[in-house]
Formats: C-alpha cells, sequence, structure tokens
C-alpha cells in the first residue's frame, strides 16, 4: 500500500562560545578529560548555574534567521533523569517556554519550492561523555569537559514528506547556522548532531501515525538512509496489519540498518520543572534589534542581492555564497575591482582549485583580495596577458607574496604594447616567412595563427595580442 | 565574666580598643567547647588550630593597623551545608561523610576576607530536612536550656551553639523555618533576610527557591552586624539582588514611634500553647508603648502554607538531591551490581529515612500526570500567599507573630509522626514562601524555663526596619543575656 511519510526533525547545534552556558569554563576541545571544569560544571553541591548572555545572543540569530517569534520572557528547566555524564542528575534546558517559537524555512527539492515550520528553539547544556578504556573491564570513567557546553535544539514541525525534503532541510539549517556563526556545523564530530521523527499515514488521513525516533545519524548520507530504512520498515509493518510502536532507534552506520534502543514502557518521565537557580530570560525590543543589527545577510538572500547587483550568472552567484568567507571574499575583491564577472571567473577556476588542492579555506587563502584586485587591474589595462596572469597568480599564492605589479616587473613579464617595437618584429616575422605570406594571401587564412604565434614566440608571450593582431592584418592584409 | 560570653558587639569594641585580643577570645570558646560541647553535641567538627591561626592573623592585621570589620578576630561557627575548603561539609548526612569542598561558599569567603575565625562546622537534619537536629546522621545535640529537648531544626547546632556560648554566632540556613525556629527553642536570634539578600552560593541546595542564610547571634545587634558582612549581590548567584546593603547597625536606635505593627490572626490559632500566646502578645503591648502602633490583620491563605511548601520544597529537592548519585562524589555503594544498581543502593544506603520521604513526596509531585493538580496549582497558591502579605503590608511596617506553635519538645517526641513535625513549622513557612526577611528574638521563657521566641517579618528588603524594631524590643525584655546554665545530664 501506498502511505504518506511525515518526518520531522530535531536538531541539535553546539554553539561556537568561547565560555561554557552556565560557568566561565572554556569550551575548547580536545583538552586533557576534565581540565575544562569547574565546581558548577561538574555538579558540586552548593554550585550555582549563571547564563552566559552570548548564548542568548545566538539562540537570537538563530531564531531570527528562521523567522521565528522571541519570547520575551523564557524560562529555564531541569530536565530529570540519572545518567554518569550528567553531573547534577539533570539537564537544564528550557521546557513550557523556549527562547524562539513559530518560524520557518524554506526548502527546494526536484525544484519545487517548500516551507518547513520550526516549532521551537531552546537553549540547553550539553552533557559529558563516558570514557570505557579498552582493556579494562567493568571501568569507565567520565570526562565532564562537554558538560555544560551550550546547544540549541531547533525543533521542526512534521512537515517533511520524504527523506530529499528532509536533507534538504536539514542542509539549509545547517547552511544558516554556520553562516551565522553560532555553530560549525560538523555532524562527523557531533557539533550538529539530528534526531528524526518518522510515521507513516494513508494518504488523506487527518491523524499522524505512530512515530519512531531515530538516533545517531552523523551525516547527511545517514540521515537519507536511516529514514529510508525506517520507512520501509514502517511500511512493512503495516503493510502485514501490523501497528508502529513509538519507540526509540539507533542507527547503525555500518550494518546499515537501525534497532531499538527504548520502547514507550522505558521513555523516561523528565519532570520537567522551572529551575528555580535561573531567572526568567527576560529579552526586550531592544536587544532583539541590537542582534538583527548584528545579523549576516543569508545564503539565499546574499545569493540573489549579488546576482542583482552584479549581474553575474545565478550558477556563479550560488557557488560564491555557499560559503560565507568565499562570498565576503569575492564582495572585498569587487569593491577594488569593479568587473565581477572576471572577479568571479578568477575566483572559481583560479583560486578555488588552488584551495582544494591545499585543503584550505579561503580564510586561510595566501593572496588578498587587493593581491587579487591588482591582478585584476594588470590584466584589464593590458600590462600583462590573462595567461601570463595564471602565471603571476601562481607565483603570489606559493609565495604569499600579494605584490602582482612588482613581479611581474622583476620578472620582465610586460606586455610589449610599443606598436613601433611590435611593427619591427612583425615586420622580421614576414620577412622570414615570405613563402607562407604567400600561402595566406592566397586563401590559407588558418596560418593567420601561425603568424600570431611566432610573434609571441619571439616576444615569449609578452606582446599584447591585440596589437599583435591588428598590425599584421595591416601588413599582410 | 568568661570571654566567651560577650557579645559579637562588645568583643568587637573590646578587640578595636585593644583591650583584648583575638587569640585570648577564641582560645576562650575553645575552653568552652572542650567543656560544655560533650553535653550539647553541636559541633560536627571542631577546627581549633585552623581557628587559632585566623586569631593570629586577625591580631597581626589590627597590629598593622589594615582595614577590619566587626568580625574580625571573632570565632564564629557555620552550619554544615555552607561549602568550606578544608573542612568537610557533610550537611549531616552519610551521603557526605567525607566530603571536602574544593571552594568555598561565598558567605564563607566575606567571612574570611573579614578576618573571621572558623571554630568548626555545625549539627544540622540532614540536607536541612527536619525541625528537631534529630535527623542528623551523626549526633543529636541537645536544647542547652533542657539537654532532654531537641534545640528545634534544621540549624539545631548553630542555634544550640550560640545558646551554650561556644561560638560567639554563627551560620544558619532557613528554607522554612530552619534558622528562626530552632533561634526560638534555644533562646537566641535567629535571622531570615529577604530571600536574595546574601548570596547562596556554595551553600548545599535543599529547596533553591526557599533556602537563604542568615546569623545566628546572642543578640540584634550582632545579627545586624554580621548580616552586614554576608549580605550583598554575587554574580554568582543569580537570584541574589543587587541592592546597595546599608548599615544595619547604625541605624539600630532610631526610634520605632508611629511605626505601624500588623498582629496577623491567624498566627494565633488553634494549637497555639498558651505560654507562647501570652509571652507574644505582652511583647506586642511594649512594643506598643515604644510608640508602635498595633493593628490586627489577616492572611487568609496562611492555611495551606504547609500544603504547598511541602510541595515546593520537596519538588525542588528531589531534583537538588539528584547529584548524590556515588558518581563523582561521597558515599558510593560498595558492591553494587551494574550502574542502575550502584544508583539505588548508594541513594538508599547514603540517606537518611526523612531525605528518602521527601525525595519521594517531590519526585511524585513532579511526575508526568500529576504536575498540573501538585507543583503548578502550588505555585499557584503562592502567589497567593505573596499576595497576603503584599496587601497587608500596604497598611503596615511590619508583624509580628510566634515562631512555633510550642518551645522546644523532647527528643522523639515527634519524630515518628512526620505530619505532627510538619505542621511544627506552619508559622514560619509563609514567610519563606513570600521571601520575606523575618526574625526571630527572645521573648520570655515557660514556667519550665523553655525559651519563646517572637517573630517579626518585614517587608522585601526591609531588613533595616526589622532589625530596629528588634532592637527596641529586646531593649525592653527583661531576660535578654539570660543564659542557660547547662547542669542537666546529658541524654
Amino acid at each position: 500500500m501506498d502511505y504518506e511519510i511525515v518526518i520531522g526533525l530535531e536538531v541539535h547545534c553546539q554553539l561556537l562560545t568561547q565560555t561554557k552556558i552556565f560557568c566561565g569554563c572554556s569550551t575548547h576541545f580536545g583538552n586533557p578529560p576534565n581540565q575544562n571544569t569547574c565546581p558548577v560544571c561538574t555538579g558540586m553541591p552548593g554550585a550555582l548555574p549563571v547564563l552566559n548572555r552570548k548564548v542568548v545572543d545566538f539562540a537570537i540569530r538563530a531564531g531570527l534567521a528562521t523567522d521565528c517569534q522571541i519570547t520575551p520572557s523564557s524560562v529555564f528547566a531541569r530536565k530529570n533523569y540519572f545518567y554518569p555524564d550528567l553531573p547534577k542528575g539533570y539537564q537544564i534546558s528550557q521546557f513550557e517556554l523556549p527562547i524562539c517559537v513559530d518560524g520557518h524555512l524554506d526548502i527546494e527539492v526536484d525544484n519545487q519550492k517548500k516551507r518547513i515550520g520550526i516549532t521551537r528553539i531552546h537553549m540547553e547544556e550539553d552533557a559529558g561523555k563516558l570514557v570505557h578504556p579498552e582493556h579494562v573491564h567493568g571501568v569507565s570513567y567520565v570526562d565532564y569537559n562537554r558538560a555544560c557546553v551550550p546547544l540549541i535544539e531547533i525543533v521542526s514541525e512534521p512537515d517533511m514528506r520524504s527523506s530529499a525534503e528532509a536533507v534538504a532541510y536539514l542542509k539549509a539549517l545547517r547552511d544558516i547556522v554556520v553562516y551565522l556563526g553560532v555553530c560549525d556545523g560538523n555532524m562527523e564530530e557531533g557539533s550538529f548532531r539530528c534526531d528524526a521523527n518518522i510515521s507513516l499515514r494513508r494518504w488523506g488521513a487527518p491523524e499522524l501515525g505512530t512515530r519512531a525516533e531515530l538516533k545517531n545519524m552523523n551525516s547527511f548520507r545517514n540521515v537519507q538512509r536511516a529514514i529510508e530504512y525506517e520507512v520501509e520498515r514502517q511500511r512493512d509493518i503495516l503493510d502485514e496489519g501490523g501497528r508502529v510502536v513509538q519507540e526509540t532507534r539507533l542507527w547503525d552506520v555500518d550494518r546499515g540498518v537501525s534497532a531499538l534502543m527504548r520502547g514507550k514502557e522505558e521513555a523516561h518521565d523528565y519532570r520537567y520543572f522551572p529551575d528555580p537557580d535561573l531567572l526568567p530570560v527576560v529579552v526586550d525590543e531592544a536587544w532583539v534589534e541590537k542582534v538583527r543589527q548584528s545579523l549576516p545577510e543569508l545564503p539565499v538572500a546574499r545569493c540573489q542581492r549579488i546576482v542583482a547587483d552584479f549581474a553575474i550568472p545565478v550558477a556563479d552567484a550560488e557557488v560564491l555564497t555557499a560559503d560565507r568567507a568565499m562570498a565576503d571574499y569575492f564582495e572585498a575583491v569587487v569593491k577594488l575591482f569593479p568587473q565581477p564577472k572576471a572577479a568571479a571567473n578568477w575566483i572559481m577556476v583560479e583560486l578555488m582549485k588552488f584551495l582544494n588542492e591545499d585543503k584550505i579555506s579561503v580564510t586561510q587563502c595566501p593572496i588578498t583580495p587587493q593581491g587579487l584586485a591588482d591582478l585584476l587591474g594588470l590584466i584589464g589595462d593590458n600590462t600583462i596577458s590573462g595567461k601570463i596572469g595564471k602565471q603571476v597568480f601562481s607565483k603570489m599564492y606559493s609565495a604569499a607574496d600579494n605584490d602582482p605589479r612588482q613581479i611581474v616587473e622583476d620578472q620582465g613579464l610586460a606586455q610589449m604594447s610599443d606598436a613601433g617595437e611590435l611593427a619591427v618584429i612583425v615586420d622580421e616575422i614576414i620577412d622570414a616567412n615570405d613563402d607562407k605570406v604567400k600561402d595566406y594571401q592566397q586563401g590559407k587564412v588558418k596560418l593567420f595563427g601561425f603568424f600570431v604565434g611566432q610573434v609571441m614566440k619571439k616576444t615569449k608571450g609578452q606582446a599584447n595580442p591585440q596589437m599583435v593582431n591588428s598590425l599584421l592584418k595591416e601588413k599582410i592584409g | 565574666m568568661e570571654l566567651y560570653n560577650f557579645s559579637l558587639e562588645e568583643l568587637w569594641q573590646r578587640l578595636e580598643k585593644g583591650e583584648v585580643s583575638s587569640l585570648e577570645v577564641t582560645r576562650s570558646v575553645f575552653r568552652r567547647i572542650a567543656e560544655v560541647d560533650n553535653k550539647v553535641a553541636a559541633y560536627l567538627e571542631i577546627d581549633e588550630k585552623g581557628a587559632l591561626a585566623q586569631a593570629e592573623a586577625a591580631d597581626e592585621r589590627r597590629r598593622k593597623g589594615e582595614a577590619t570589620s566587626p568580625v574580625t578576630g571573632i570565632p564564629l561557627g557555620l552550619k554544615d551545608l555552607l561549602s568550606t575548603v578544608g573542612l568537610k561539609t557533610t550537611c549531616g548526612s552519610r551521603m557526605l561523610a567525607d566530603y571536602r569542598p574544593e571552594y568555598d561558599a561565598a558567605v564563607v569567603t566575606r567571612l574570611r576576607e573579614a578576618g573571621a575565625v572558623i571554630t568548626g562546622k555545625l549539627n544540622m537534619d540532614e540536607f536541612a530536612m527536619g525541625s528537631s537536629t534529630e535527623n542528623s546522621a551523626y549526633k543529636a545535640t541537645r536544647n542547652p536550656w533542657d539537654l532532654k529537648r531537641v534545640p528545634g531544626g534544621s540549624s539545631g547546632g548553630s542555634t544550640a551553639a550560640v545558646a551554650s556560648a561556644t561560638a560567639i554566632a554563627t551560620l544558619g540556613s532557613d528554607t522554612g523555618g530552619s534558622i528562626r525556629q530552632p533561634a526560638s527553642f534555644c533562646g537566641v536570634v535567629g535571622m531570615k533576610p529577604t530571600y536574595g539578600r546574601v548570596s547562596r552560593y556554595g551553600l548545599v541546595a535543599f529547596a533553591s527557591s526557599l533556602d537563604q542564610i542568615g546569623p545566628v547571634t546572642s543578640t540584634v545587634a550582632d545579627a545586624a552586624l554580621l548580616l552586614k558582612v554576608i549580605a550583598g549581590h554575587d554574580e554568582r548567584d543569580s537570584t541574589s539582588v543587587n541592592l546597595p546593603v546599608p548599615d544595619y547597625y547604625s541605624n539600630l536606635k532610631n526610634d520605632i514611634k508611629g511605626l505601624k505593627i500588623g498582629v496577623p490572626k491567624e498566627y494565633f490559632g488553634a494549637g497555639l500553647d498558651v505560654e507562647v500566646e501570652s509571652a507574644v502578645r505582652l511583647a506586642c503591648r511594649q512594643l506598643a508603648t515604644a510608640g508602635a502602633s498595633l493593628d490586627d490583620v489577616s492572611l487568609p491563605h496562611t492555611d495551606y502554607a504547609v500544603a504547598t511548601y511541602y510541595l515546593l520544597a520537596t519538588a525542588e529537592a528531589s531534583s537538588n538531591l539528584a547529584r548524590y548519585d556515588g558518581v563523582k562524589y561521597g558515599f558510593r555503594a560498595e558492591s553494587a551490581d551494574g550502574l542502575v544498581d550502584m544508583y539505588r543502593q548508594t541513594r538508599a544506603q547514603g540517606f537518611g529515612e526523612e531525605v528518602k520521604r521527601r525525595v519521594m513526596l517531590g519526585t511524585y509531585a513532579l511526575s508526568a500526570g500529576y504536575y498540573d493538580a501538585y507543583y503548578r496549582k502550588a505555585q499557584q497558591v503562592r502567589t497567593l500567599i505573596t499576595r497576603d502579605f503584599d496587601e497587608v503590608f500596604a497598611g503596615c511596617d511590619v508583624l509580628v507573630a510566634p515562631v512555633c506553635p510550642t518551645p522546644a519538645f523532647a527528643f522523639g517526641e515527634k519524630i515518628d509522626d512526620p505530619l505532627s513535625m510538619y505542621l511544627s513549622d506552619i508559622l514560619t513557612i509563609p514567610v519563606n514562601l513570600a521571601g520575606l526577611p523575618a526574625i526571630s528574638v527572645p521573648c520570655g521563657f515557660t514556667k519550665n524555663g523553655l525559651p519563646i521566641g517572637l517573630q517579626i517579618i518585614a517587608k522585601p528588603f526591609a531588613e533595616e526596619t526589622l532589625l530596629r524594631v528588634a532592637w527596641h524590643y529586646e531593649r525592653m525584655a527583661e531576660w535578654a543575656g539570660r543564659r542557660p546554665e547547662l547542669n542537666g545530664e546529658a541524654v
């Protein structure tokens, strides 16, 4: 039978703050176990949480970027459960009154635009990490470096109808949080993680089917595979006349299957209640406005603006705006050298080739926007040809030398544009190739290229090609 | 008179004048501890060595002419739920039998910076849950006025120490009356400041929205001096309030003429001991002779306070005490079979009966399906109780009432009847629910020689008024300064 697939996603983003959400400890990843800890984040008796305002800024940013309402007074709540990585025996999160509600995100699948609702965004603390030493049985260790690291959880409406839509939503969401600078978006390392709620229902059925929750999908590819696996699992159950049971399942990346983690009976009663150690988070209009002002232009809007302002193809603009730093670089170059198409071509062809080879980000690029603009300037005013430009570019990149003019001068790469000088060379070539001149003049027009090539060879590629063309035309017709 | 019998105020003045040294005072207090604490059992841990070093440092500070405070060189004891580096902080629980904090509570830091001498840690009901100090996992503290009776609780060690002069003053904590009730039982001054006045950072939490640290002293002036040292904003406690701390002490003598005193009729209801009632009524009349006016007022939701409190406080406690799981610090049950069993056994063995009872009550109140009926409803009633006070305070400056319906009861009298124990907090609990400041001042003795306390309640952050009324009352009270003889046999 054919069913409608209903998917909602819960996405956790680890925020890029310098310090933790409720204490001053560093969030730096990779320090020795329990180095980034204090009485607050290890849950020592009597220690109290104090909210990091930067976390609120970041949550508001994410909310504004997804068209959410910002709650004027949101409340932290305790989510109570026992686990060794949870030092206080409760996680400080938000429950009844989250910081952002009622937003949406637009996606596009197969040229179809679709709006996905965002139910809420709330702030919370991460838990620590259990370490199970490989060769010692019966012993586990706890590393609280990650405890109290800030997270936002972005909960979507059950608006997605296919794994493709889910992945498109997830990608769009990741682009946004990365663009906003609130999260590094790294799925493999778990700083951007996703749980999926999936259910099936007969077409046209008004109520939702029973859902299963999927966890542990650490890449877009795995989200897609896991959802498809789950849809098939549920379809099989329903086709056989069975009932889907509400449960939480864990995706096994290696085996490509999901397995039961816990059933409904084992579901926790988290006993949420407002955390009496923290005051309501009061966000006034001025605060929201301040964050709004600091909001960067988001990828979709920026792409549209770049197409409109600079008249470059949409495909180029998409490539350039996929990464916020790259788009910044492009705009910086254009500001210095106002020929957008040339700038776009050089960035997409030359610059990206070098960066990809070295696997580095544009922020680490040895050529500055000023350096590239100067190079484009030298090509634009015919000081050098495009071909020589590529040589200069390569030198600039490898030597981190941002003075193309000096390189051109030192290496004598400037284009020959002196008409008298070029005329002498053209005459020499014509004189030395009497027979070919005759052939050309008798109709072998293809030989024109040969004459140009000879001049270029003689001038080591530095002759101004337009001038060579016109001089030859003038002399041999 | 022995130095340990002096008030903080007198010792401060003598220390400032160089008439005594902190070392002398401290030695005197430790002689007293050696003499009587075997009977009273107020202390869980005594730090004579540390105290003497701090006393020397305080004397040095005065000799060098460095800045001092009224507590510089004064021997003070701390309830054992205030985190102290170097001293165990057991909270009266087996769970934290060997727990040594790695940081000082905010109030402890303030005392240390002010140069106070810390004598040791004082007994209490386990995790501050109780009204008799009988719930301590370690020992029963006796009431210095009658060693067969309880000192009250949960800060029974703090009040018994002041009453028996084994500390010049102490700090306690008050969640539902845990300073005021034992202060009234032990005949000392005990004050609960406004919620947010004193930082809770490092105070091991029982019920976070109700807990407040306060001074226990032998005089009102001492309470004013000690409060000034511990009060004030602390960035590490989000519920601490950023308001200036007035000079409570200098303002004590300003008169109370024209001050309006409300007498809430609900606090004089059934179950109030006759001797307690007449002592409190007499105190009201005395205040009137000092120029204050008396008015009967009503706090209509008082009857719901105990039920409300035991839902909210236990709900918060069930969560606050979740961290004692055997994983990181404190007690861990041996021979547990796996993680869940370790949790179960650790908590079954590490917590006492009353703590387990409250954790279960609170867990229930927060459970799915019961939250609205219990926790949420209790929050709504809390608002009504707070409103009662707002309305009454529109027409008067302070309220006076008894602290506890009865004087100190005997050991074992209520320990097997939790409900009757809970009801003994009926007159102190509403103040915590509303976050108000209140004080217990001795206001006489029963025929059997048991102290009676007068409770004065003020508006939020009106500690100045509160202390001023208490100070004027104390001046008129003939028994002020009376000390127990401690000549009975300890039970």
